[in-house]
């Protein structure tokens, strides 16, 4: 199995060049929102181990908002990020991405400040790669091959059945299922199908991960004696807060939301950014600190296989704290349109939205952390949209397939590599054809 | 912010546009009015004392009603203050013909707004005057109406007629079996969740200023109170300020143009000579006399009626169907209305915590939808062009023959919830339900987002069998027209008339 990793280079831009920047960005689309993936500057498509990958400044339109806590506004420096989720190491990605596309990094990278003619290139992503505080794969060890592969073994079975239908007439699942498997093999063997068999898993990796399964509920379960009395006083405190923190979800302007909207919904899949200062005091950071922790723990070991809790719409999502964890920007790649996504989130995983988002300034009020506040939604709506940034460059290797597409072509796969079903199980395999 | 009243207030009906309520079966006859305004003053007076029917239930029924809707673009031209209509939603204000929204809507191709013939760029109308009238009586109506001072008044921007083919849609099929009944009394109590499929909805969610079904208000304008707004009611969840929204909802009009022929030939050429109702009961999910193709259930199911028929044709869900092979999962009526509630499988206690986390049933369809209780529309369309039956639509089409289709209306207080949530994610969606390369049998524009293949298969599953996918699906449907409305009560009807 091959782990899925991601990478986040985030610099910051030098103001002289960010118009020079944007335009660079925008040559790297052949429309607006919609990429070319065979671009000059970086070429995505040659790139076989890049499930999704985005560019874009991190312009924060939010930083007033602290004011409603009589704080004065910090100045951020303007970031770039370039993001990427990758089957395996992400360092080797790095390097791959400085062999094939030196020159048209290069010419982004030269809008960052400190970035020269003679930098290093691999060594200077690296230095500027940015850690998630929390991850999600939507199913752990798929890669783009193997997504790839599936979608064409889909295909043939699709015109397979249709060019020989009469065939099927009267074949029971068990028998179906049979037939089926007479044809894999008959178009693998001539080489016209390929399905790749799974990658060992990497021995480095296995072990990590083993121990972070254990290792934190373990820790948690030795700092219980520290855990509950701060905790105690957190949410003591939290309820005050959540009472009397403001709420901070004016009408989002008009023309911000349509330019975002220019950028959506031109393919199945579509991506999010959100971003926003976290509210002030220890309190709200120990909370997100706990709540990015357990997303991060229950998706690297329960939601692995197509399900964040119950949403089945997220390819790829992540958390990443910024400015010594003043801000923290919200990045996911997911299908459907985003009053879908928002209703998904709202009526299926409210709770979890709470207990993360709540921690912004201005979002609507909870009760108990976890209830209330997303779902007075048309402020929740109001919220996000305003949270939302604008992304220039945002590839995706597999257009025009849906999280759900993939999970059944999977299904089909793992089907057709069963040697013998039961009744049911064919059944309910046949059923996904 | 005034904090929420307990008690719901009794609901004045005579300040509701008579609409939300009834269907107007009885007035066979309709016209549906779309207006410029030319003359503001004049406009206004018009609209000061035009007879606009309310909710208030008289027997005997009227033979004639009268309902008046605006879009943002007609409440600019009748002078309402920026500051009033910035409080209305973003899609009612943006309209249907944004760029981006008709991507979301499916509006491309021949159905895009470049091809409408009212509704884009400069025939974006300002209002509408729906008449309606027992039969006879509809021209002399609108004739008495439409006097001098109509004409002072408004240009015509166009009359769309309407045609009565006895409770069917021009392809054939029974029309209007599946309505939501709205919670009028307001005793739904939403805040527990959903564990069953009902069919009674928050009135919230059809009328502003009323709780919806997450026990919330909908945004709409809310204004100062001042000599101009004497005659508003009050918000519920904020008594000091004027709610310009309430007992008003939106309307949103769209012309559906059906190729009655295409259809049936179509289903023709597929059926192989069997039975051409058979297949094309497939595409609707429903026989043509509105039988449901999946089992009614014991249990009832609250707003569903009990008379015979109503129970006949609505006491079901697709919970009787799971495997798909009674009724498709792309048929257009588990499209429209997929009769879910917010968790598959009915979990109570335990077993809810569980599914609340994630750890529900794992099947391949399960939990792919979004439950339908915020997503309900009120449909009040009319059909309009002459009968045509599936025989006789088998044959060619004479040199002149007249368009069919539907005046597509529906009603509800969040448009992007509600219809375009509907639209979008449901009817036009090429990923429905765990499905692909298809979209509504019916409705579908045939496209994909992606530019892959076309969008054209319908998919009936079979029982241990090889499901039976039918291919090469015309579209059937085309959009020509159309706009967001805002129906208001009859209290800010005369706000904005003053």
């Amino acid at each position: 199995m091959t782990p899925q990793t991601s990478f986040m280079i985030l610099a910051p831009i030098d103001p002289e060049r960010e118009t020079a920047l944007r335009q660079l960005l925008a040559s790297m689309n052949h429309a607006v929102g919609r990429v070319n993936p065979n671009n000059s500057l970086i070429p995505f498509g040659q790139f076989d181990r890049l499930h999704f990958a985005r560019l874009l400044i991190v312009d924060d339109k939010t930083t007033d908002d602290i004011r409603v806590y009589h704080l004065p506004p910090v100045i951020y420096p303007l970031y770039l990020a370039f993001l990427g989720d990758v089957d395996g190491d992400r360092d080797t990605l790095l390097e791959e991405l400085a062999r094939v596309a030196p020159n048209g990094l290069r010419s982004i990278f030269l809008c960052c400040q400190g970035f020269t003619s003679d930098t290093d290139l691999v060594a200077w992503m690296k230095q500027h790669s940015t850690p998630s505080a929390a991850s999600y794969v939507n199913w752990r060890g798929r890669t783009v091959r193997c997504i790839r592969e599936e979608a064409r073994l889909r295909e043939a079975l699709e015109n397979y059945i249709q060019g020989a239908a009469a065939t099927f007439t009267g074949l029971r699942s068990q028998e179906i299922h049979a037939h089926l498997r007479r044809f894999l093999q008959a178009e693998t063997s001539s080489g016209r199908l390929k399905l790749t068999p799974e990658d060992p898993t990497p021995l480095g990796w296995w072990i990590s991960n083993f121990l972070h399964l254990i290792g934190v509920p373990l820790l948690f379960l030795l700092a219980l004696p520290i855990l509950v009395p701060i905790g105690l006083i957190v949410v003591i405190r939290l309820r005050t807060l959540e009472k009397t923190d403001p709420e901070l979800y004016p009408r989002v302007d008009a023309a911000y939301s349509s330019a975002l909207a220019l950028l959506e919904d031109h393919d199945v899949t579509n991506q999010f950014t959100a971003m926003g200062s976290l509210k002030p005091g220890i309190v709200r950071l120990l909370v997100t600190l706990f709540a990015l922790l357990l997303i991060d723990w229950a998706a690297r070991h329960l939601f692995i296989r197509g399900r964040l809790a119950r949403v089945r719409t997220i390819h790829f999502a992540r958390w990443v704290f910024l400015d010594g964890r003043k801000r923290v920007v919200f990045f996911s790649n997911y299908d459907g349109s985003l009053e879908a996504y928002m209703d998904d989130f709202i009526n299926k995983v409210g709770f979890g939205l709470n207990l993360i988002f709540s921690n912004g300034i201005g979002y609507p009020r909870t009760n108990f952390l976890i209830k209330d506040g997303c779902s007075d939604e048309r402020k929740f709506k109001e919220y996000l949209r305003r949270h939302q940034l604008p992304t220039q460059v945002w590839y995706d290797a597999c257009p025009g397939l849906t999280a759900v597409d993939l999970e059944r072509n999977t299904r089909i796969r793992q089907g057709l590599e069963t040697v013998s079903m039961s009744d049911q199980e064919a059944r309910e395999w046949v059923a996904l054809l | 912010m005034g904090r929420p009243s307990m008690t719901p207030s009794q609901i004045d009906y005579s300040d509701v546009q008579g609409l939300v309520r009834f269907g107007y079966k009885s007035m066979t006859e309709a016209a549906y009015v779309l207006l410029r305004i030319r003359d503001v003053g004049a406009a206004r007076s018009w609209l000061g004392v035009a007879p606009v029917t309310t909710a208030v239930l008289v027997d005997p029924p009227p033979s004639i009603a009268m309902q008046v809707a605006f879009t943002a673009a007609g409440l600019k031209a009748l002078g309402v203050a920026d500051a009033v209509l910035s409080g209305f939603s973003s899609e009612f204000l943006a309209g249907m013909t944004e760029e981006s929204r008709s991507r979301r809507l499916g509006d491309a191709g021949n159905s895009a707004p470049s091809q409408w013939a009212w509704g884009n760029s400069d025939r974006v109308p300002h209002l509408v005057v729906m008449f309606f009238a027992k039969p006879g009586l509809l021209d002399t109506f609108v004739a008495t109406a439409t006097g001098k001072a109509w004409n002072d008044a408004f240009d015509v921007l166009r009359s769309l007629d309407t045609s009565d083919l006895g409770g069917s849609e021009p392809f054939g099929f029974a029309d209007g079996i599946s309505q939501p009944q709205i919670d009028w009394a307001q005793e739904r109590d939403v805040a527990g969740g959903q564990l069953y499929y009902t069919n009674m909805v928050a009135l919230g969610e059809f009328l502003l200023g009323y709780r919806n079904e997450y026990n919330k208000y909908t945004d709409r304008p809310l204004i100062d109170a001042n000599a101009k707004s004497a005659g508003l009611l009050p918000a519920e969840d904020a008594p000091e300020k004027k709610d310009v929204g309430r007992n008003g909802t939106y309307l949103v009009l769209r012309d559906l143009r059906q190729d009655v022929r295409g259809f049936w030939q179509f289903i023709g050429r597929q059926s192989h000579g069997g039975e051409i109702d058979q297949l094309a009961a497939t595409f609707v999910g429903r026989t043509r006399t509105g039988d449901p193709l999946v089992p009614i259930q014991k249990e009832g199911i609250a707003g569903i009626g009990l008379q015979p028929d109503q129970i006949r044709q609505n006491q079901f869900t697709f919970d009787q169907d799971p495997t798909g092979a009674g009724c498709p999962f792309g048929a257009h009526i588990r499209r429209a209305n997929p009769r879910n509630a917010d968790y598959p499988g009915h979990p109570t206690g335990f077993a809810r915590l569980l599914a609340m986390a994630g750890f529900g049933p794992r099947g391949f369809r399960d939990d792919l939808m979004s439950s339908v209780r915020f997503h309900r529309i009120l449909r009040r369309g009319r059909e309009y062009g002459p009968r045509l039956s599936p025989s006789d639509a088998l044959s060619p089409a004479p040199p002149d023959d007249p368009d069919r289709g539907l005046r597509f209306v529906c009603l509800n207080a969040n448009i992007s919830r509600q219809f375009e949530f509907l639209q979008n994610a449901w009817v036009m969606n090429t990923k429905f339900s765990g499905l692909t390369g298809e979209n509504d049998p019916l409705l579908g524009n045939r496209q994909t987002t992606s530019g892959g293949p076309g969008a054209d298969n319908l998919t009936q599953q079979k029982d241990d069998r090889l499901r039976c996918r039918v291919s090469g699906l015309p579209q059937f449907v085309t959009v020509s027209g159309g706009a967001y409305f805002f129906l208001p009560s009859l209290r800010a009807l005369r706000y904005f008339a003053t």
